[in-house]
């Protein structure tokens, strides 16, 4: 009996390792199924997908390279948000694009220094220190915004030459923006940093024991200073994303939750580049369905239902996951020595 | 803690009380001058604003009462982080128990006729803080059984809340009389009256509720365990609490609070339900709840110095020509010098172990 029972739950422990594969190759399949019966809608779903999903991954990267360090960020939404403001004035009043993106991510990264500040410096309670930084974003980006500001354009789509002739592949992955292919790269850059390099290796030890890292010589308190910092700079990509590339001008709190569900992407990715990566695409599509269903409108759902559908799918996957997969150790502890 | 020269016990209390309170009120003054220099930064009189502020706030019996109307949800609200706070939970979701609180007070204010005020005003302000309760204990469930921290859960249910009551409003509830998406009008009998001209009744009601959970907190056995629970929930469960039934309790409780403040805007403030006339509210209680430092009595001042702040709003736009989102980053300067209390400490040269601390909620891996 008892033998039988570890039999079938390390099997099933082989499926979940491999249930990563398993679902890309559905989703690969689908798409083809999916292609076959009906090619615009499902390269638009699929593009579409991307392009949603392209805040959620950074936002989830920031967020994990946060945590990974032991500093908890739900701050992400105001980072994100302060930075798509200052990265749409940059727009407004330079008219570069590549400056306005500079200062998306500058002011990203000045927002994580302040969460840095606040987390590893004065030892907050690092989720009051995340809703200061919401709240003060929101304030912020309210009081200086003025409404009637113009921008003389946005990123454009950028064509990957023969790539982007292929059949469904090349719409979806070979024609996007800057910022999307560079969501994508980020993704590699982040599992290859965490995890084949020195600095990926003190930074995880670090946020998993931080005064065993102390005493083999990492400074644990300037790791999370320059993690945090950097991941700063990560939504604030993001947030040059909302205003540079998906949008083009701003709204007042624009980012609407998504620095929020962002963290749900990397909850449920267990806190690795590549589960986030899968995660956010789940996401993605949930938005991308969601446009989809309100632009064909033969459906009789009430819209607020369909606008509802990430948030839900957020709580559904918290509820469903948070207790199997495993937070960094020391994740929002400040360091103290003794 | 023996002294060389033994003081009056009563001396002693009352040094311990001015300690507290010189963190938050520095922090406030720190904010102001912040909020002043970016008043200059932005081309405007920073002396001007604030006294066009502090003229509209308390500046007539008539602004005083405005003042206290916006008091009025913002005590709730306070109550509603502050006694979640006691239990180890960070309600983020405020916003969203407020909405429901709001919406079903307007529902049980224009749908039921024919009863009497003391019947029919009690039953729709009890109606949407049970809402408010319902919405929460979501939360708390989800928590206590899977694990899945409150506050992102909390904040989703806050979208989920929005696009909801918006469809209802919209909808089934709709004020068919006119084109915009609100609920009709409550009747009289519903109605939340004020005490002769200006002084909104609603304010005293929620203060008698602060000191209801002052009394539920400190002097009942449910308030101890749900502060054990929030001060260490291993040595909770060792000394033999339930603490999923804890935290259930705490979030229900929290957002019957925030409920009862939707519901005492919509019967006493608003009249009705309309979508978007509440927004903010939610975050105010957090920043209420952090400058009172939890204390459910110090959220009453708190909430009338945020309240004056929005009061005065609009005759500080009018008078000196400022934006009233100002105010919304004051706030959030006063949020980030009361929490970061090492700040204030070092400015009034305060050691750490006196004026008292708060332990608030820890990160994620807390099961």
């Amino acid at each position: 009996m008892s033998t039988l029972a570890t039999t079938s739950k390390s099997s099933w422990r082989e499926l979940l390792r491999y249930s990563g594969w398993i679902i890309a190759g559905l989703v690969v399949v689908a798409s083809i199924i999916g292609y076959l019966s009906n090619a615009q809608v499902t390269t638009s779903m699929l593009a579409s997908t991307l392009r949603q999903s392209t805040p959620l991954i950074l936002g989830a990267l920031c967020g994990l390279l946060c945590e990974r360090t032991g500093v908890v960020n739900i701050g992400i939404e105001g980072q994100m948000l302060f930075s798509a403001f200052i990265g749409f004035l940059a727009n407004v009043y330079t008219g570069n694009l590549v400056i306005a993106v500079a200062a998306a991510i500058l002011a990203g990264m000045l927002v994580g220094g302040l969460h840095a500040f606040m987390a590893v410096y004065l030892k907050m309670d690092q989720i009051i220190a995340g809703t200061v930084i919401n709240i003060l974003a929101l304030g912020l980006t309210g009081f200086f915004y003025t409404a009637g500001l113009t921008t003389e354009g946005k990123l454009q789509p950028i064509n990957l030459g023969p790539l982007a002739d292929l059949p469904l592949v090349g719409p979806v992955l070979f024609n996007n923006p800057p910022i999307t292919y560079m969501a994508i790269i980020l993704v590699f850059v982040m599992h290859y940093v965490l995890f084949f390099t020195q600095w990926g290796l003190r930074t995880r030890a670090v946020g998993e024991h931080p005064s065993a890292a102390d005493t083999v010589g990492i400074n644990v308190n300037r790791m999370r200073y320059i993690n945090v910092i950097i991941a700063g700079g990560i939504a604030g990509l993001a947030g040059g994303f909302l205003t540079l590339e998906a949008v083009g001008s701003f709204e007042r709190a624009m980012t609407n939750g998504r620095g929020f569900v962002a963290l749900a992407v990397m909850i449920f990715g267990k806190w690795t580049p590549f589960g986030a990566w899968g995660a956010a695409l789940l996401f993605g599509f949930a938005s991308a369905l969601q446009t989809q269903l309100q632009f064909i409108g033969t459906i009789e759902i009430p819209h607020q239902f369909i606008g509802m559908l990430p948030y839900v799918l957020t709580i559904v996957v918290l509820a469903g996951l948070v207790g199997r997969s495993r937070p960094p150790a020391a994740v929002g502890k400040p360091y103290e020595t003794d | 803690m023996t002294t060389k020269t033994p003081t009056e016990p009563g001396q002693e209390r009352l040094k311990q009380f001015l300690l507290a309170a010189a963190i938050p009120i520095t922090a406030v003054l720190l904010a102001a001058l912040i909020g002043a220099i970016l008043l200059i930064l932005s081309g405007a009189d920073p002396i001007a604003a604030y006294s066009a502020l502090i003229k509209g706030s308390f500046g007539s019996e008539r602004a005083f009462g405005r003042t206290l109307e916006k008091a009025t949800p913002l005590i709730l609200g306070g109550l509603a982080v502050a006694f979640a706070f006691k239990g180890g939970l960070f309600n983020i979701g405020g916003q969203g128990q407020l909405l429901f609180g709001a919406i079903i007070a307007g529902a049980l204010g224009f749908g039921i006729s024919g009863l009497p005020f003391v019947i029919h005003m009690p039953l729709a302000l009890l109606g949407g803080a049970l809402a408010g309760a319902l919405y929460a204990t979501i939360s708390g469930a989800l928590k206590a059984f899977t694990g899945a921290h409150e506050v992102i859960t909390t904040i989703m249910l806050n979208f989920i809340a929005i696009n909801i009551t918006d469809f209802l409003a919209n909808g089934v509830w709709k004020d068919t009389s006119g084109i915009v998406a609100r609920t009709p009008a409550i009747l009289e009998t519903a109605a939340i009256p004020r005490l002769g001209t200006n002084m909104p009744l609603g304010f005293f009601i929620a203060a008698f509720i602060a000191f209801l959970v002052w009394y539920l907190l400190f002097r009942t056995t449910l308030g101890f365990e749900i502060r054990t629970v929030g001060l260490n929930n291993h040595a909770a469960h060792y000394a033999g609490i339930t603490v999923a039934r804890i935290t259930i309790l705490t979030m229900g409780i929290s957002g019957f609070l925030a409920g009862m403040g939707g519901a005492i805007e919509t019967l006493g403030v608003v009249g009705r339900f309309q979508p978007g006339f509440n927004v903010g509210l939610g975050f105010d209680g957090i920043t209420i709840a952090l400058l009172a430092r939890t204390n459910p009595l110090a959220v009453i001042p708190a909430a009338i110095l945020i309240g004056a702040m929005q009061g005065g709003a609009s005759q500080m736009q009018f008078d000196a020509k400022v934006s009233f989102e100002i105010i919304d980053v004051i706030q959030a300067l006063i949020l980030f010098f009361v929490s970061a209390e090492m700040i204030v400490r070092y400015i009034l040269r305060i050691r750490a172990d006196q004026g008292g601390s708060v332990t608030l909620s820890t990160g994620w891996g807390q099961g």
